[in-house]
């Protein structure tokens, strides 16, 4: 098995990209990459993305990426798994390489969701669709069935949920492909309009377009292009029931819990070793619990945790320096890869204003659903 | 012995009262209130339909009767607000209560009679042994048009009865039906809202079948009004019923206890039977009841029933209509009513 | 929803039929063809308790186009008293109402149209007792 390095990265900005489109940004985004690694081909690509057929009516869209990058033949293939469609997409690269089978290997992600399309719907469709959409549940309903459980259960508050918010805009004002470039406070969190009670939109994601990529190589391969070099140490993923109501407990997201365990054991570091973390802060609540199950801070703590400061920038371990989903924007097919980005940014030493203090080992963490799907990847520089 | 082994009721939890529809229209609440004899009437909620009220009924009859559910063989739903132009309401009814597959089912539509009209041909069925239980609702969802008369009292509500032989509640000792082509009240396919003709609903609709029925079985029973412990009338208002009774010669004690029409407004299929039903509620073992509907169009069905022992065991089983007409009621304003009712336009 | 769709799952939607693992006990709704908790194949047809408990709760304010004239309404967990859990409305209340722990009771209502000429799509839903 070869070591396996991230030797270049892009992205689009995220936002409403009125101008351009679906294929417009995937292949901006993979430029930038290809360009960043100062490679002259790839061998193979993989396209992850959740479902530009309900967004844009386009499927088969690894033809029409490798078509319009300039790259055919090569093979490429589109990953679903929801919201963490690239971040499965990485692991594949990942394996591509580690085995052996190519030796560069493009892996993006992207979504194109302000096409007309209703996105509430389109999200909808990674729930079970015959027993919690058919019933009228949305995303954010459920993430607020996990927020009012957790509350209950742990006596989280709707200030430390705000707090998310308020640290992620904080972070993702200093963030130029961030959609929303602005601070906001815990009063306009707790008192924007409400989503899905107790969730307000300011609790909430956007709904948004744009792409990232990165170019894989094995770490051998890497060294003869001199390329700034960031190594994959580890790699997990794991699954839980779709429907949210099917598990024992609502507020654990097992799937985020396993998928980091076996990434940790693979990097062979713990929790306590992570100098950055970028995870899938969909809502609030998420970031709230994922930080939990990642082993961050103890089950049931998220909250305070977050709210007494230990995940902002200059904290214990910085959480989202790029402003995460909720600031930086939410194209659920990119949103994997864009994470990887961040991370190799803030390895590099390059994430400018946002940039976390002597980050050598960094941490991205994907969740797809109501956390039925989960993968995280460790990095180090 | 034929008769009904089950019966259950179901009225939405949402009501409007009488003020609230006559301030909408500029009418004086006190004369509507007074004139029709009404307060209040049940309106459903968005989610309710002439379908998910039967269905409801059903199980509190299906609780009462306390049969397997495919013994019954025969499934028949009377209402003139089938949700659905082609495609039986019976059939959603059958599969909820898990009746299907061996089972006859019909929808029927009779004005406000369409109720009873299920109720007499499950009676003959299980008569005739053709099937061993049937089961007969009588459900609505009614409309009146925006400022129409009609719109005071158009509400929502429907009852549900299982005939058969085997734990007789109410023994039918007699059926009778007058029937004549009288133009008082339509709805033309693809019409909203129905139609009526004003005063000529009333004496030469309403009362001329009512007492037509009402003396027909009463002659042909040998039974006299005093005779019976109650009796129910179709109430498409107050006034009409206790008009009836006293023509008939019923004390106002005798229809009582299923005059619920001034809580619950006129449930049209659903009206007579659920009246019926609050009855079936306090009615005495060896008591006997008459039950007269009306359906415009017109005709009414009459059923003289003799209460047995066994009332005394299956009454406490579900829930009473008096407490499905007073408890939980959820007020509504005429711009929620009529979001509720669908009567607002939402698109081109 | 297309026909087929919706017939195919009208015994769990109108009649709340699950299924109880023949090896472990564990209840499922819907039924599966394998147990998630011991693996076992084999399961006894059974149904739903006619009541429940709030586990969790939600108001939605947004909804997808189906559901939008509903809006604000109550999404619930609840789990039956015989202990299988799924979602549902929570209707015929106010936000103010619910309640982690209130016991609720299913009913057969309406759950959407799909627009003016398409099919009724009944299920389960529930009112607080």
């Amino acid at each position: 098995m070869r070591e396996v390095a991230v030797i270049g990265c892009g992205m689009t900005k995220f936002g409403e990209l009125w101008e351009k489109s679906l294929r417009d940004i995937f292949v901006e985004a993979a430029l930038k990459a290809i360009d960043d690694a100062g490679v002259d081909h790839i061998d193979s690509m993989y396209v992850g993305a959740m479902t530009p057929g309900l967004f844009v009516g386009q499927e088969h869209i690894s033809a029409l990426m490798a078509d319009y990058l300039g790259v055919a033949p090569i093979p490429a293939m589109r990953v679903e798994s929801a919201c963490c469609s690239s971040g499965m997409a990485l692991r594949l690269g990942l394996f591509e390489i580690s085995s052996g089978h190519s030796d560069i290997v493009l892996v993006g992600g992207v979504e194109k969701m302000n096409d007309g399309a209703d996105a509430t719907y389109a999200l909808a469709t990674a729930a079970d669709q015959e027993y919690e959409v058919y019933q009228g549940v949305t995303f954010p309903g459920l993430y607020a069935l996990i927020a009012r459980a957790h509350m209950h259960r742990y006596g989280t508050t709707r200030k430390q949920l705000a707090a998310v918010s308020v640290k992620n805009h904080h972070n993702g004002a200093m963030n130029p492909n961030a959609q929303f470039q602005r601070e906001v406070t815990l009063e306009q969190v707790m008192n924007a309009t409400l989503v899905a009670d107790p969730l307000t939109v300011l609790d909430s994601s956007p709904v948004s377009d744009g792409a990232a990529c990165v170019v894989l190589t094995s770490v051998d391969f890497a060294k003869q292009l001199k390329a700034p070099l960031v190594k994959i140490l580890g790699s997990g993923a794991a699954t839980d029931t779709l429907a949210l109501h099917s598990r024992e407990d609502i507020t654990a997201l097992k799937a985020v819990k396993v998928s980091g365990e076996v990434a940790y054991k693979m990097a062979g570091v713990k929790p306590s070793d992570i100098d950055v973390a970028e995870v899938h802060d969909c809502f609030s609540i998420a970031e709230i619990c994922i930080i939990e199950e990642l082993g961050f801070t103890e089950k049931g703590k998220g909250g305070p945790f977050t709210e007494q400061g230990n995940t902002a920038l200059e904290g214990k371990i910085p959480v989202n320096p790029s402003g995460g989903l909720k600031s930086k924007g939410h194209p659920v097919g990119a949103t994997g890869i864009a994470q990887v980005v961040e991370v190799v940014e803030q390895l590099r030493g390059k994430a400018g204003k946002r940039q976390v203090k002597n980050a050598t080992i960094g941490l991205t963490q994907n969740m797809g659903g109501s956390g039925a799907s989960s993968v995280t990847h460790i990095f180090k520089i | 012995m034929v008769g009904i082994v089950g019966y259950g009721s179901y009225l939405p939890r949402y009501r409007i009262k009488v003020e609230e529809i006559a301030h909408q229209w500029g009418r004086d609440s006190e004369t509507v209130k007074r004139g029709l004899m009404l307060k209040e009437k049940t309106v459903p909620g968005m989610d309710e339909d002439t379908i998910t009220i039967s269905v409801e009924a059903a199980r509190n009859a299906l609780k009462r009767a306390d049969i397997d559910p495919v013994e019954i063989g025969a499934l028949y739903i009377g209402s003139e607000s089938h949700p659905y132009a082609v495609k039986p309401s019976g059939t959603v009814v059958a599969e909820a209560l898990g009746v299907v597959p061996n089972v006859h089912i019909a929808d029927y539509e009779f004005a406000c009679k369409a109720g009873t009209e299920a109720m007499f041909v499950a009676h003959g069925l299980v008569k005739a042994d053709l099937v061993k239980y049937a089961l007969a609702i009588g459900a609505d969802t009614s409309q009146g048009a925006p400022g129409d008369a009609l719109e005071f009292s158009a509400a929502a509500g429907g009852s549900a009865f299982i005939f058969g032989k085997k734990g007789v509640i109410a023994e039918i000792l007699d059926t009778f039906s007058y029937t004549t082509d009288t133009p008082d009240f339509w709805r033309r396919e693809g019409a909203f809202y129905p139609l009526h003709s004003g005063r000529f609903t009333g004496e030469p609709a309403y009362f001329k079948h009512e007492l037509g029925a009402a003396k027909a079985i009463l002659n042909k029973s040998g039974y006299k009004p005093t005779d019976f412990a109650h009796a129910i009338f179709h109430m498409p208002n107050g006034k009409f019923p206790l008009a009836v009774a006293k023509r008939l010669g019923f004390t106002k004690e005798q229809i009582d206890a299923g005059w619920i029409v001034p809580l619950m407004g006129n449930t049209y299929s659903g009206s007579s039977p659920t009246g019926f039903s609050a009855t079936l509620d306090i009615a005495k073992p060896g008591e006997l009841i008459i039950l007269v509907s009306f359906g415009s169009g017109a005709g009414s069905d009459a059923f003289i029933f003799k209460m047995t022992d066994r009332i005394d065991e299956v009454r406490d089983k579900a829930t009473k209509l008096k407490e499905i007409l007073e408890n939980n009621r959820i007020y509504l304003d005429y711009g929620q009513y009529a979001k509720y009712r669908g009567k607002i336009i939402m698109s081109g | 929803m297309p026909s087929p769709r919706y017939r195919r799952e009208m015994p769990q939607r109108y009649r709340l039929e699950a299924a109880k693992c023949k090896k472990c006990g564990k209840l499922f709704f819907p039924p599966r063809l394998v147990c998630a908790a011991c693996g076992s194949k084999g399961f006894d047809k059974t149904k739903l308790s006619e009541t429940g408990t709030i586990i969790s709760y939600t108001i939605i304010r947004v909804a997808p186009a189906d559901f939008a004239t509903q809006v604000p309404y109550a999404i619930a967990i609840v789990e039956s008293d015989n202990g299988a859990r799924l979602t549902t409305q929570v209707v015929d209340c106010k936000p103010e109402d619910l309640e982690i722990g209130k016991k609720v009771k299913f009913v057969f209502r309406k759950l959407y149209t799909e627009g003016h000429t398409g099919i009724i799509c009944y299920g389960y839903k529930a009112v607080l007792v």
